[in-house]
């Protein structure tokens, strides 16, 4: 930034602007703040009037209760294995298809383009009753398969990726064209090496929103022990409508692995968002 | 970027020209393509067969279910328009549409608020702004589920701690997401909760891309802060305040996560929020209807509804841009 805008004269003007944010900054992280308290409160102490700040008592049993109600580590595991192949998949397929759309020419090439970009504009709920049932033909439901499969695919990540790719540079990839190499050795070796932010910016995304989805668990795993933490967090409000520490210790839990990964990538994080809005 | 040493340039120079841009890319393209067909096929075959199974002809099959019944067993009966004839009588569905829009309305009044934020953030000499930054966009990484049991404990009516704060200043409060006649703003106020620190990175990243010179230009030509930001910053910012509008109102369209848990809608019980019907959405009926109802086709017809609509507001958007949006 610059040095001219460092004088104390201009630092003093930026205090309402600082007071501006910080309050809107308190408003932001308030509820998730109290959100902790709360989980770490007992039951009885969470219902007083007036409230307490500070737990008087840690009731580290809430989170035990939160186990206990739901197979915690199961869905966890079931969360974090869905998220991981659903980013993987997304990757792998939609660098591919996007690599062509920018870089082979093939007949029907713009008509399959213009297919993908027709999914890239339906509202997702337009999918969900044929998906739902192939997974029942299929016999998917309440399994690995069933979360994962749908959600390989995305117009949105070949879309992303395309644009990203024909902003590249292209000397490379043709200097290796002409060496003998093949399209996919182009696309692996120079072109996919190239692209690493638009993949860790599409990666990111599908990460969060996997993680995030509620509407497809919800249809599909019923069986608890197949279900992933944004289902699970729904089933414990069901049997703790009114029991909110263990509700804020289950909540806290099901969100902590997220929040974790934000905190060490951020920047990348808001550049991914950044990113998409710009191309999208 | 000193104010004092170097004369800016003529605003024209600088300027982006995106289909320059564009004729360039497009040169590079011919410049350099592969031409060997069938890799492209083998390239695009896992990604669009997949499209095409899972999503391109489920849109097919979506529409013609609307106009279905879906019988106990799973065969379905053509029956014409009568699920939409029945839509039109459904007091049910209104009311879940009207509750989604007033909702997405809601919901883009924070757009505003994220532009304050961003313009402070863009201040020159601010300091902190990856702190801020960090805070504003912990909602958006946040679980929706989990957003929603935080807020349901915040508006809980006898010892939220909204409701306790409010009692302190002397106002009484409600049950805030039980009562008919509050729902829908309490719910709202938690979907600008959650997508403003969103917003606010879009318009920050637009707003950087606005160059330093066109504001010296226009404080040369003896423009105060407010003059520059209606002559430069808003007109500049207008193809991402644009686009920020539109992403905000097809998300809104489609809410369902938040509000369904926010509602309590998941009870062993069935549902028991009084205010369940002021606050249900689209999505929610469409869900409740195809799924716990086996209105398959009732709930095709809802859904394709929502798809019309989005794709008609969309459009409008699209049209009225003309007026207030610049492209450089």
């Amino acid at each position: 930034m610059p040095e001219a805008t460092r004088s104390p004269k201009r630092e003093g003007r930026l205090w309402p602007a600082h007071l501006v944010l910080s309050l809107g900054a308190v408003l932001t992280v308030f509820p998730l703040l109290w959100q902790v308290l709360t989980s770490f409160k007992s039951f009885g102490e969470s219902t007083r009037v007036p409230p307490t700040i500070w737990p008087h008592h840690w009731e580290w049993s809430n989170y035990a209760t939160v186990f206990d109600s739901i197979p915690f580590t199961e869905q966890f595991l079931n969360t974090l294995l869905m998220a991981l192949l659903r980013t993987a998949a997304q990757l792998l397929l939609c660098s591919l298809a996007a690599y062509a759309f920018a870089r082979i020419r093939f007949p029907g090439r713009q008509t399959i383009f213009l297919g993908f970009l027709a999914v890239l504009m339906v509202p997702g709920e337009l999918f969900l009753l044929p998906q739902y049932q192939i997974m029942q033909n299929l016999g998917w439901l309440n399994s690995m398969q069933a979360l994962v499969v749908p959600g390989m695919f995305s117009a949105f990540g070949t879309f992303l990726l395309r644009q990203f790719f024909l902003g590249l540079p292209t000397e490379v990839e043709e200097a290796a064209r002409l060496d003998g190499a093949n399209p996919f050795t182009v696309y692996w070796r120079i072109a996919l090496p190239l692209a690493r932010p638009g993949l860790l910016a599409l990666g990111i995304l599908t990460f969060l929103w996997s993680w995030n989805d509620l509407m497809w668990p919800l249809i599909v795993n019923t069986d608890p022990e197949q279900m992933p933490l944004s289902a699970g967090l729904a089933s414990l409000q069901g049997a703790h409508l009114t029991d909110y520490p263990v509700l804020m210790a289950g909540s806290l839990l099901a969100t902590l692995p997220v929040i974790v990964v934000f905190m060490v990538m951020q920047r990348q994080f808001i550049q991914g968002i950044a990113f998409s809005g710009m191309k999208g | 970027m000193s104010l004092d040493t170097e004369v800016p340039a003529p605003p024209p120079v600088r300027a982006p020209v995106p289909e320059a841009e564009d004729r360039e890319l497009r040169k590079r393209e011919r410049a350099f393509a592969h031409r060997d067909k069938w890799w492209g096929y083998a390239f695009i075959a896992p990604a669009g067969l997949g499209l095409a199974v899972f999503y391109l002809w489920p849109v097919v099959q979506t529409l013609y279910y609307s106009f279905t019944e879906w019988g106990a067993f799973g065969g379905t009966t053509w029956i014409g328009t009568a699920n939409y004839d029945t839509l039109l009588h459904d007091a049910e569905f209104w009311q879940a549409l009207g509750n989604t829009l007033l909702y997405t309305g809601l919901v883009l009044l924070g757009i505003p608020l994220a532009m304050v934020l961003a313009v402070l953030l863009n201040l020159k000499g601010m300091r902190g702004t990856g702190v801020y930054r960090t805070l504003y966009f912990l909602p958006v990484v946040t679980m929706p589920a989990a957003v929603a049991v935080v807020w349901r404990w915040l508006y809980s009516g006898d010892v939220g701690i909204l409701n306790q704060a409010l009692d302190a200043v002397g106002i009484d409060g409600t049950y805030w997401v039980s009562d008919p006649d509050t729902v829908r703003f309490a719910v709202a106020a938690v979907g600008v909760w959650m997508t403003v620190g969103y917003n606010m990175i879009l318009l920050l990243a637009g707003l950087q891309g606005i160059p330093q010179d066109y504001y010296e230009a226009a404080a040369l030509d003896g423009a105060g802060r407010v003059r520059q930001f209606f002559s430069v910053t808003m007109p500049l910012l207008s193809p991402t305040l644009f686009f920020t509008t539109v992403l905000s109102v097809i998300q809104s369209l489609q809410v369902f996560d938040l509000i369904y848990l926010i509602l309590g809608a998941n009870t062993s019980v069935g549902v028991t929020n009084p205010a369940y019907g002021e606050g249900q959405t689209v999505v929610m009926l469409f869900f409740q209807k195809s799924f716990f109802d086996n209105q398959r086709g009732y709930g095709a017809a809802i859904v394709s509804v929502l798809f019309v609509l989005i794709m008609a507001l969309t459009a409008l958007q699209f049209r009225l841009q003309k007026k207030w949006v610049h492209y450089a």
